[in-house]
């Protein structure tokens, strides 16, 4: 396996600055980040680090104001809008922290969704949206609206959601954020699960407890990035290859 | 995304929210309403014009030639106006023999002169005010009038002026009974004339009776007193079919001045005229009134077009959150513009329905009550689902565009 079919995201001085009235405000400072295939990282750090910046960004939500992003070896700095939003639909799974869901849609329309804008035949969405919704175990809650749904059960249709279209890379950003910790748990063993079964997670998270099921922790400071380690006995041994990676940068 | 979704999308919008659905395209059922209303009780007066009161007046395919227009006109002619009409010649029962011997124009040519009199029957009934109509024995087919009992004049009973007489359903019930009116003498203004048929129930027109009439030959007695000796009032020409009734007119045109002498540039001297022609005072209305209506349209659409706007732009506002969501799920902007273009149509659309309905419903309702017909024209139909789409199409845009350049993060944030 080489580094670079192993490499989804590396980013080369990421910048990202916003003008709040007079002031510059500088959240990314120039990250240099690669996370390799099939990795499971956290992404750590103070309110305001900047944590949610790099999420927008390597979303393809947002474009650096400095830096290069490359997501499967394709720079996406020079892509228009329409090609961004290609790249969200196809490569993009994203989980929020409040659900997000279509409130009067069903679970199975709302998993659904990114298939209709993949362009995806209606008979086929309906087949993928609905062995989506049973791998998160809510093959009998197809027809039910979010109201009508837990927390706990809202977040897992998001999480179908987000990986109905088979995405290189399942983007969390406080994903437990709204639920009880019973719940919060069952959502991170649900990770812990697709990242077994071989899906790239990257959550942001500051809660340490969160972060404990991720085999890398990345924490961010004042837009940079202070720490990037790896966590003991969460690794397999063909992990070992993959560490050059991100020291190669 | 798909047309069906997008449209599936607008009807649970409207679902959500029926009542400021309502109010949202009020304008456009207006309008649509108005539009199909207007040309609906238009079309049926058209209808009734020219099928039921130009078709009784002049017949159908049917040519009328006369020294003077008989159709109505707007306000009183002017003095000059009424010179030119005494200085033209009178049509007289040569004009119509010499027409006849000249037309090439297939159809048949009859003559017909009216005038209010008397009539007399047994026992001294008398009816005042009867039309007394002194015709050729051509003119029972021209109008094809049918006879309830007895038979028409034949030609040559109308060429030597026989004192025979066809006397309508009034007549005939007023001085006989209703029975037994076939053989007997009434006296047209003192003459005797012999009934020999009695025609068919005609109805009225206007309020005027059509059964109150006594049809004698041209020729007969009552010459002189349906008009001077030997002068007609209408000469008609019918022809089998609709397409023959131009070049039959302008044959007549061309003998016409040929009898009358006119020069090249000289006006005619003479009307022509048909139930289609005849109706251009019709048409001077129906066409005021169709183009009073888009203004009438035109001012509840665009107040509709304000309104539905105003709430898309409510509601962009208000799933700014559900934007974001879908964009970052990977709608493009095209895609965002799109779904809202589509759902501000399909909310005016449903308004163009109901406004149709509605119109449909109103000229329904006007043509219970009045002897105009509805008559529902396809194409309102199509316009008015047209203008009700296009409405919130262009009424859309706006707000569409707000929308699909929302920024997605901008959009994810806010509450
Ligand atoms: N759209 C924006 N406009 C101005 N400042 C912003 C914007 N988004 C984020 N920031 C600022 O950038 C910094 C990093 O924000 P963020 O990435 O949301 O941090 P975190 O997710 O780690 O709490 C903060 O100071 C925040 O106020
Ligand atoms: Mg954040």
């Amino acid at each position: 396996m080489t580094p670079s079919i192993a490499e989804v995201i590396r980013t080369v001085a990421l910048q990202k600055h916003y003008q709040r009235g007079a002031e510059l405000v500088r959240a990314l400072r120039g990250v240099d980040l690669v996370i390799g295939r099939n990795e499971y990282v956290a992404i750590m750090g103070p309110s305001g680090s900047g944590k949610s910046t790099l999420m927008n960004l390597i979303g393809c939500l947002d474009t650096p104001t400095a830096g290069e992003y490359i997501l499967n070896g394709q720079p996406v700095s020079g892509l228009d809008d329409d090609q961004l939003a290609r790249i969200r639909n196809r490569e993009i799974g994203f989980v929020f922290q409040t659900f997000n869901l279509l409130p009067r849609s069903t679970a199975l329309e709302n998993v659904e969704l990114p298939l209709v804008y993949a362009g995806v035949a209606r008979a086929e969405r309906r087949e993928r949206a609905t062995r989506a919704l049973q791998e998160v175990e809510l093959g009998d809650r197809l027809g039910h609206r979010p109201n009508e749904l837990s927390g706990g059960q809202r977040q897992r249709v998001a999480v179908a959601r987000a990986l109905v279209t088979h995405p290189s890379i399942l983007l969390a950003d406080e994903p437990t954020g709204n639920l009880d910790s019973r719940t919060s748990e069952e959502i991170m063993t649900l990770f812990g699960r697709l990242h077994a079964e071989g899906q790239t997670v990257i959550v942001v998270t500051h809660e340490p407890d969160i972060a404990e099921h991720a085999e890398r922790v990345v924490v961010l400071r004042d837009g940079l990035i202070a720490e990037d380690r790896w966590q003991a006995g969460r690794r397999g041994s063909t992990d070992e290859a993959r560490t050059p990676v991100l020291h190669e940068v | 995304m798909e047309l069906r979704e997008a449209i599936r999308v607008a009807f649970s919008m409207i679902r959500a929210h029926k009542l400021r659905a309502f109010f949202t395209i009020l304008g456009t059922v207006v309008g649509v309403t108005f539009l199909i209303a207007v040309i609906t009780l238009i079309k049926g007066m058209d209808a009734y014009m020219k099928e039921d009161f130009a078709g009784r007046i002049y017949g159908y395919n049917t040519v009328q030639l006369r020294r003077n227009s008989s159709g109505p006109s707007f306000g009183p002619p002017s003095e000059e106006e009424r010179r030119m009409r005494r200085r033209r010649p009178r049509l007289t029962f040569e004009d119509a023999e010499w027409l006849r011997a000249r037309m090439e124009t297939p159809g048949i040519l009859a003559i017909s002169s009216m005038n209010n009199g008397q009539v007399q029957g047994p026992g001294g009934r008398t009816l005042e005010n009867v039309t007394v109509n002194g015709a050729s024995a051509t003119y029972f087919q021209m109008r094809e009038l049918e006879l309830e009992e007895g038979r028409p004049y034949a030609e040559h009973e109308a060429v030597r002026g026989v004192p025979v007489a066809v006397i309508g359903r009034e007549v005939a019930d007023k001085l006989f009974d209703g029975r037994g009116a076939l053989g007997r003498t009434v006296r047209i203004q003192g003459i005797p004339y012999q009934v020999i048929g009695v025609l068919e129930k005609q109805g009225t027109l206007f309020g005027f009776s059509l059964d109150n009439v006594v049809i004698a030959p041209a020729r007969s007695p009552v010459n002189g007193f349906v008009n001077p000796y030997n002068v007609v009032d209408e000469i008609s020409f019918k022809v089998p079919e609709a397409s023959l009734i131009a070049p039959a007119m302008g044959e007549m045109e061309g003998l016409m001045r040929q009898r009358h002498r006119l020069r090249p540039l000289e006006p005619n001297s003479f009307e022509l005229e048909t139930a289609e022609a005849s109706l251009g005072f019709w048409d001077k209305i129906s066409r005021m009134m169709l183009v009073a209506l888009p203004g009438l349209v035109g001012i509840s659409l665009v107040v509709g077009a304000v309104v539905i706007m105003n709430i898309m732009l409510v509601s962009v506002s208000e799933r700014t959150r559900e934007i974001g969501v879908r964009k970052s799920l990977g709608a493009r902007r095209r895609d965002i513009l799109l779904q809202f273009l589509i759902e501000s149509g399909t909310l005016s659309g449903v308004g163009g329905v109901l406004g149709i309905l509605a119109g449909i419903g109103l000229a329904a309702l006007v043509s219970a009550i009045s002897p105009i017909p509805a008559r529902v024209a396809p194409w309102s139909v199509g316009l008015g689902i047209f203008l009700g789409v296009g409405v919130g199409l262009a009424a859309g845009v706006y707000p569409a565009y707000k929308a699909a350049q929302l920024d997605p993060i901008e959009a994810l944030r806010k509450e």
